[in-house]
């Protein structure tokens, strides 16, 4: 440190000659490529690989789905699946699942704003707009094809344990269903991309989740808002997914509330997108 | 070569940066000073467009940052060395940014063994301590081989040889034509590292020139001539002498004479003549220090008291004296860092609070002869209007002056 007794040599310092050297810049033996999408691509599959938070929310996901869903199947019966398809014992997994999912979506963005990594990748691509589609695409994938494993996983294990007993389609609800909660996770990253801390927005995805389904019971209460409970009843999350796992058979197959979250989430990284190229980071 | 033109930055009703405009030149290092909360990362976010200006705009080589084809490749940064994810290894950290702008995973080795890293590579950056992960960082900038290379506070946590080491990393990627800007509050690391420099206060530019020419600027050299304590008046008249050939005279507290405006041969012969004996004869040269103390002194914002320790206290009874603090070197006193410029005679720091009320400051900096402050700054507040900071119960010191910021 300098002390004030310090004096410092200014003969050290050559005499500068800046003003001299203007046709002599640097320029770099390799050449310079034009970035793309792919890159993007590459990068971020190395940055979600290479955290423990992804390994740990996506184990803990797997876990949930196939350990509740064998220990359904287990407890069930033959006759349980009369008239379900072999896949719902992985729907009470993925109703706690669901959150790891939502977890991981915020994480891989607001990660990257809570340890100021973000100015690092925004320096290193200022195409801000690659880097989220990039975090999108491969979230996407990462979590659809989880899901549907795990969801698949359960449902081939049902059917081992109670073959022969249902004649209902099963391979649709793995889509459906791994759909259903990989755009949750989805939604989960635009939050966090728009609200950039953890905490906060996975407290905000949690109350997407859970408020539709608890609200209705109060609202019902009312006559004003009845029909707002009831439409909060038929398309909150867990109702959503028991309509995909054909539980409740009478009300459709879940796709509207799939349309639904499809245009939520299209609305949420529409709002990111805006906020990420306005906004100082 | 990077060129900012009136580039403002405005937070609500703070203005961070107001109406900067420089140059920043290939084949050289440009210093980049000014005190804390001046704006200077600020300008070193909006030149890598993670900030956007209010107004103005900061271009490189011709291109807005953000317009960049292959922003990596072009421009190196630096900025913290926090901004990793700590979870992550150094290598796979380095490796999305290398992918990010399509630079091979080999280079990432390549750079990891020139910044020292190689045998922590496989290591979370969690762990690493300050100098490592600035390590990091500047293995980051050096990822795409770019010509434009910007560090905040490079050499902050970093050992001796780091020192060493960075800095003559600075010179040499200099000395190949790159464009080297760096932001430090080590004024002896500037001073041999930096051959240009750009000074801001306030969020506005101070100076803008070579170090040497912003040394002779803003300081004045003096030499410490000091005679036996046991003969008052030998100090008397070789002051009379001195002053009588040309020179500026001004005592120091512990008796000691700066002299200005002769050469120590000259002040030895005055001296031989006037039949006075010395103990010294010292030449003193204004370092960069100095010369950015006085340049700056109006333009900090965050200034340290003296710590009273009155809260930690018993309440004197009424009447009885507060025991004396002995004066630490450094702490309070006036003229310390600096010698006081020739033209203001005497009063070592143009300290607001030492102005007569009457006086219109000299300007809104206190330093008159700052090149590009000639616009007045509305942002700048009137010198009257500065709070005295430091506490009046010291009436028997010397005025209390408080301590800068950056003098640690």
């Amino acid at each position: 440190m300098s002390t004030p007794q310090h004096q410092m040599q200014q003969q050290a310092a050559p005499a500068p000659n800046w003003q001299g050297t203007p046709g002599t810049s640097y320029t770099s033996p390799i050449p310079i490529t034009r970035t793309h999408l792919g890159h993007a691509l590459a990068s971020e599959w190395t940055k979600i690989k290479s955290v423990r938070s992804t390994m740990w929310t996506l184990g803990v996901f797997v876990l949930l789905v196939v350990g509740i869903g064998f220990l359904v199947a287990a407890q069930t019966t033959n006759e349980d699946f009369t008239d379900v398809p072999y896949t719902v014992p992985a729907f009470f997994g993925l109703i706690l699942g669901q959150i790891c999912l939502i977890t991981l979506g915020v994480l891989v963005v607001s990660s990257e704003y809570g340890t100021g990594m973000i100015r690092t990748t925004f320096t290193a691509s200022p195409q801000r707009y690659r880097v989220l589609t990039a975090k999108l695409m491969i979230f996407f994938v990462v979590a659809f094809v989880v899901s549907a494993l795990s969801i698949g996983v359960v449902g081939l294990i049902t059917s081992g344990m109670h073959g022969g007993s249902s004649d209902n389609e099963w391979g649709g609800t793995v889509l459906m269903g791994a759909l259903y909660v990989s755009l949750l996770g989805v939604l989960a990253l635009a939050v966090g991309s728009m609200l950039r801390h953890s905490a906060g927005a996975i407290t905000a995805m949690l109350g997407v989740v859970l408020v539709p389904a608890i609200l209705p019971a109060f609202l019902l209460m009312s006559e004003s808002m009845r029909t707002i409970g009831e439409k909060m009843l038929e398309y909150n999350a867990p109702n959503a997914l028991a309509r995909i796992f054909q539980i409740d058979n009478d009300n459709g197959n879940g796709s509207s509330q799939l349309v639904l979250l499809v245009g939520v989430t299209a609305a949420a990284i529409a709002g990111a997108y805006a906020l990420l190229e306005k906004r100082d980071v | 070569m990077i060129e900012a033109v009136g580039l403002t930055k405005r937070y609500g009703d703070k203005t961070a940066v107001y109406n900067l405009s420089f140059q920043v030149r290939p084949g050289s290092v440009t210093g980049f000073l000014g005190p804390n909360g001046s704006g200077k990362s600020t300008t070193m976010r909006m030149i890598l467009g993670l900030d956007n200006p209010s107004s103005g705009q900061v271009t490189i080589g011709g291109y807005p940052y953000r317009k960049l084809p292959n922003a990596p490749r072009q421009v190196g940064a630096l900025l913290d060395a926090k901004a990793v994810h700590g979870g992550r290894h150094a290598r796979n950290h380095l490796l999305c940014l290398a992918q990010l702008s399509g630079i091979p995973a080999r280079r990432v080795d390549e750079v990891l063994g020139v910044v020292g890293l190689q045998d922590v590579a496989k290591k979370r950056s969690k762990g690493f301590s300050l100098g490592m992960g600035q390590r990091l960082g500047i293995a980051a900038a050096l990822l795409g081989d770019p010509q434009v290379l910007l560090f905040d506070e490079p050499v902050n946590g970093l050992d001796p040889e780091g020192i060493l080491w960075v800095r003559n990393l600075m010179k040499s990627l200099a000395a190949e034509g790159r464009t080297v800007f760096v932001s430090s509050h080590l004024m002896s690391e500037m001073a041999v590292t930096a051959d240009h420099l750009i000074v801001i206060g306030r969020g506005q530019l101070l100076a803008d020139m070579s170090v040497r020419d912003f040394i002779s600027h803003n300081s004045a050299d003096f030499a410490r001539v000091r005679t036996p304590e046991t003969e008052p008046q030998q100090r008397e008249k070789l002051t009379a002498a001195l002053t009588e050939a040309g020179g500026q005279v001004l005592p120091e507290q512990d008796g000691a004479l700066r002299v200005m405006g002769l050469p120590l041969p000259r002040i030895s012969d005055l001296a031989h003549s006037a039949d006075v004996r010395l103990w010294e004869l010292s030449p003193h040269q204004a370092s960069l220090e100095e010369a950015y103390m006085r340049m700056t002194q109006g333009a900090v914002d965050y200034r340290s008291t003296i710590d009273q320790r009155a809260g930690l206290q018993q309440e004197l009874p009424p009447g009885a004296m507060a025991p004396q603090q002995m004066p630490v070197p450094g702490q309070g006193q006036p003229g310390w860092y600096a010698p006081p410029p020739p033209q203001q005679g005497g009063q070592p720091f143009a300290m607001p609070q030492a102005q007569p009320p009457a006086g219109p400051p000299s300007g809104p900096y206190g330093a008159s002869a700052a090149p590009g402050a000639g616009e007045p700054n509305p942002y700048a507040q009137p010198a009257g209007a500065t709070p005295a900071a430091a506490p009046a119960q010291h009436s028997s010191a010397a005025p209390d002056l408080t301590k800068p910021e950056d003098a640690r």
